[in-house]
């Protein structure tokens, strides 16, 4: 060991290594706003020609860039709207089993079981819609249309093919009930030991004691889970753009064959042929599916961050 | 203890907490009646009206069965409020029981039907120049590896730097502004990624029509990096510390204590952290679809020329299928099962990472 | 090869909440010095401002000197991990670098700093190091398995080895036995005991038992009230402070009425 006896040599403040290091860092971290910086900047750039374009500019009938995007956000929200009510309660449920429910030894296991859901790509998802969800669904939808059709949702004349929004939403509630499923289970599982245990004390059922403890700590996780979820659906592509059999119209109908489409999906399907201000205007309609996923995240995130407990990111 | 002689003698030692109990197994035997029930009726129901035998609709009727069986008995046996817990905890088991279905329905399906072109050729051939049956999907996982390696290899650095200044360095508005904007980034829907690998790289090069590899490695970046640096940020906040300290008390400087310490330490969790990044945008379809596009020909250069991935190839063999129909699904369902081992694999590594490289007694 | 303390008017700062108010104190080189006082009077801050280690917590300050040969530590242009390599500190908990072995953990100091060694060089100064710190008999067989694998109060000596081998001249040490079991406990008063030959110790304990057998000279520090800054109510030779002290808290204190 060399002998640093030599106590008034102390003289660098800052080593030259930690300086490059932690601008390294700085440089890194500065590099991830710039580029958010830029996806809205040329985001925004590339929008410009479509809010101005002409009426024959755009396919359908739609007259100007606003009657062309309406009836996308509209169907949008509605499946993504739909897959929640689907995906929200079952994935409570799911989540209350694993945490609460299911033998200790197993529950992890489980939970993995449920994430593996969560590695399947989109693509495989719409895939499977189409394939064996759709048809397997459509004698159903007959029933449907049959039974209830007085009902404006299930009104007829019902698709042939089963490729309806209802279809879709049921594939995009699968798909974000991983989401959902994982940020409940977190919550739910760090719910206070004493305050299950004061519940149980007290003479409560398994049921009490959840109803008593466990879901009312968890309620925002739930929440939050769920608009991270719905950010989700709104922004799936090809679960959409493979299943649904898409019109350009306004509708609540669940299961006849013209079905509003997403702005995702009818980026996906016009993007290759596109061409010109058609590129545009699909470029702005991403642009409005950027600011909708913005507002629903930030107010994910919003009730998050009101409690420090854990963290919402994946 | 008098109270005991209050309760009916129905066994020899009767015990005054033990009133009303269903026997430990009784739900399980329910359940087993209700499904038998079930079988019986739609067998019956079917048969009757010549059909094939409805597997859904019997699950569905003997789940409601058990549900309102197990309600009423327990109600009868056990008092209301019991009746409440066991009705719920057969709702819970359904729903878990309902968000298997999904899983092994796609499993299965992709499984079975994938198998059909899961041969030497798919995995040694293109589609240049074939039209109908053959063929294979060499140029689409070629250009998979690529495209994704090129997106680890320029998400990996930025995040990892960027968890690190967020654990180790950051204080104040940069801090706060990078973890908000990170969060915004994990929310950005993967098409609005692809958008916008388009629109920067067709104002850059001037070129409204551009599709190359190097955009969609970028797109992918976009999604990617969000979860690295939430991830790798969650790992270090895990180390504890007292070995910062200790090792700053041996008068180490702080980038070696960060490099040398910290990143040793948390190391095994921040490449499962990667590996689960990778296999989440390896499956992306939508960002590729419309800046690196689809082609039938190898294509070895990420920045020329289109580049075909897996997943694009999965859609593309689905959406436009030529005469010959049969044969482009099935490559459709191959590269689907494809697709699905690779992720897999990737998350198997990733728990193998975790299990094998961790620290010992730690935590 | 030890060094004098000398502590000018020190006030140690969180933020703008005021930890440590006014301690003026002198520490002779190869003595034992304890700390002592209730939980929150300020002894731990007070000691990691002697190696610049409190300046780790965001927003903690000081005003004052802290001399250490005459050189002061808060100097302009003083660099902390040069002052940290004379002032080796001892934690609370055990804390051996998990994913080092035994030989490498006494090794840290100079492989983290990047310090070429040769090998014969690095057994040699394990083997002097965990001598020093009474360990080399019992794990000299395996020195290549992790370090966390030993029991607690190996541990500790496993980390005190660990702050010798960089060779300070000064060792803080900061509860060095409230994670450890009694026997472990006296195997490292026993180790301070040999230790004050070559180095000048400082050591914050909860313990007055401690205190008196272990060290030549104690301060005691006390509180207020909460909110209040700590100060230093006493600095004598420890069988002063505990036979005979000039204040009247710290007769309290040592005879156990409070704290």
């Amino acid at each position: 060991m060399t002998t640093t006896v030599a106590a008034p040599a102390i003289t660098a403040k800052e080593r030259p290594g930690d300086r490059v290091f932690s601008t390294l860092t700085v440089v890194a971290s500065s590099l991830i706003l710039a580029v958010l910086a830029a996806v809205a900047i040329f985001l925004v750039a590339q929008s410009m020609p479509a809010f101005v374009a002409e009426s024959d500019d755009f396919k359908g009938d739609a007259t100007n860039f606003w009657s062309y995007v309406g009836p996308l956000v509209f169907g949008t929200v509605w499946s993504a709207a739909l897959a929640m009510i689907f995906a929200v309660p079952l994935a409570i449920g799911v989540a209350l089993f694993i945490t609460h429910f299911a033998p200790r030894r197993i529950a992890q296991g489980l939970g993995y079981v449920v994430d593996l859901l969560a590695a399947v790509p989109s693509v495989v998802f719409g895939l499977w819609g189409i394939g064996v969800l759709a048809p397997a669904l459509q004698p159903y939808y007959a029933n449907l249309t049959e039974w209830f059709g007085w009902f404006p949702l299930f009104a007829g004349p019902v698709s042939g093919t089963g490729r309806t929004i209802l279809t879709v939403a049921i594939v995009l509630a699968v798909m974000v009930l991983p989401i959902i499923t994982a940020i409940s289970r977190e919550v739910f599982l760090q719910t206070p030991r004493l305050h299950e245990e004061a519940a149980l004390a007290l003479g409560a059922t398994r049921w009490e004691m959840i109803r008593m403890a466990v879901l009312p700590f968890g309620r925002p996780g739930v929440i939050s889970g769920a608009m991270l979820g719905l950010g989700r659906a709104l922004g799936e592509t090809m679960a959409v753009a493979m299943v649904l059999s898409p019109a350009t119209i306004i509708s609540f109908a669940l299961v006849q064959s013209q079905n509003p489409t997403t702005i995702a999906a009818n980026i996906a399907l016009n993007f290759p042929e596109a061409h010109d201000v058609g590129v545009n205007i699909l470029i702005a309609t991403g642009l409005i599916l950027f600011v909708i996923t913005l507002g629903v995240n930030s107010i994910a995130r919003y009730i998050v961050g009101r409690r420090k407990a854990f963290s919402g990111a994946n | 203890m008098t109270m005991t002689t209050t309760k009916a003698p129905a066994t020899a030692m009767p015990n005054a907490l033990t009133s009303g109990k269903l026997p430990k197994y009784s739900p399980l035997w329910l359940l087993a009646g209700a499904f038998a029930l079930s079988i019986a009726i739609f067998a019956v129901v079917d048969a009757a009206g010549g059909e094939a035998f409805n597997w859904a609709g019997m699950a569905v009727l003997a789940v409601v069965l058990f549900c309102v069986l197990i309600w009423l008995i327990s109600r009868l046996v056990e008092g209301g409020r019991k009746a409440t817990d066991r009705l719920v905890t057969a709702l819970v088991s359904s729903a878990f029981a309902i968000a298997l279905v999904p899983l092994i329905s796609v499993t299965y399906t992709v499984i079975v039907k994938g198998v059909a072109r899961f041969d030497l050729s798919f995995f040694t051939e293109s589609m240049r120049n074939v039209v109908g049956a053959g063929g294979g999907a060499l140029h689409a996982i070629v250009g998979t590896l690529l495209i994704t390696g090129m997106a680890t290899l320029i998400s990996v650095p930025i995040g990892l730097l960027t968890a690190i200044y967020l654990v180790e360095y950051g204080r104040g508005r940069l801090a706060r502004g990078v973890t908000f904007f990170v969060d915004v980034m994990t929310g950005i829907p993967s098409i609005v990624a692809g958008l916008f690998a388009f629109a920067l790289f067709a104002l850059l090069f001037d070129d409204p029509g551009i599709r190359f590899g190097f955009g969609g490695a970028v797109a992918l970046s976009v999604l990617m990096i969000p979860v690295v640096v939430r991830s790798s940020e969650e790992m270090l906040k895990l180390v504890p510390n007292e070995l910062r300290e200790a090792a700053l008390a041996l008068g180490v400087p702080k980038y070696l204590t960060v490099l040398k310490v910290v990143l040793p330490t948390s190391i095994a969790g921040i490449i499962t952290g990667v590996m689960i990044s990778i296999a989440r945008v390896i499956g992306e379809t939508a960002p590729l679809l419309i800046i690196a596009g689809f082609t039938a020909s190898m294509n070895y250069n990420l920045f020329a020329e289109r580049m075909m991935t897996l997943p694009v190839f999965v859609y593309n063999q689905y959406a436009s299928q030529g005469t010959d129909a049969q044969a482009y699904l099935d490559r459709a369902w191959t590269g689907a099962l494809t697709l699905i081992l690779i992720v897999a694999l990737l998350n198997i590594i990733a728990r193998l990472v975790a299990k094998f490289l961790a620290p010992k007694g730690l935590r | 090869m030890s060094k004098r303390i000398e502590v000018n008017d020190l006030n140690v700062y969180y933020s703008s909440f005021l930890a440590v108010e006014g301690v003026s104190l002198t520490i002779e080189p190869r003595t034992v010095t304890a700390f002592i006082g209730p939980s929150g009077c300020g002894k731990s801050t007070f000691l990691r401002t002697l190696n610049r280690m409190h300046e780790v917590i965001p927003g903690a300050r000081v005003e004052g000197e802290v001399l250490i040969d005459g050189n002061n530590l808060y100097g302009a242009g003083v660099d902390p991990v040069l002052v940290r390599r004379q002032v080796g500190m001892v934690f609370q908990r055990p804390n051996p670098f998990p994913t080092m072995s035994i030989g490498d953990n006494v090794l840290a100091g100079a492989k983290l700093n990047n310090k070429r060694m040769s090998k014969s060089e690095g057994d040699d100064l394990i083997e002097k190091s965990l001598r020093g710190a009474n360990l080399w008999n019992e794990v000299k067989d395996r020195l290549h398995m992790p370090g966390s694998g030993l029991s607690g109060g190996q541990q500790q000596r496993l980390c005190i080895a660990r702050a010798i081998a960089v060779n300070p001249e000064i060792i803080l040490m900061d509860e060095p036995c409230s994670a450890l079991d009694p026997i472990s406990t006296l195997a490292i008063e026993d180790l301070i005991e040999e230790m004050k030959q070559e180095f000048t110790i400082v050591i914050v304990t909860h313990n007055m038992q401690q205190a008196s057998r272990v060290s030549d000279r104690t301060a005691f520090f006390n509180i207020a009230g909460t909110g209040k800054p700590g100060k230093l109510i006493e600095y004598d030779d420890t069988t002063t402070m505990f036979s005979n002290p000039s204040v009247q808290a710290t007769e309290d204190y040592v005879s156990g009425r409070f704290g």
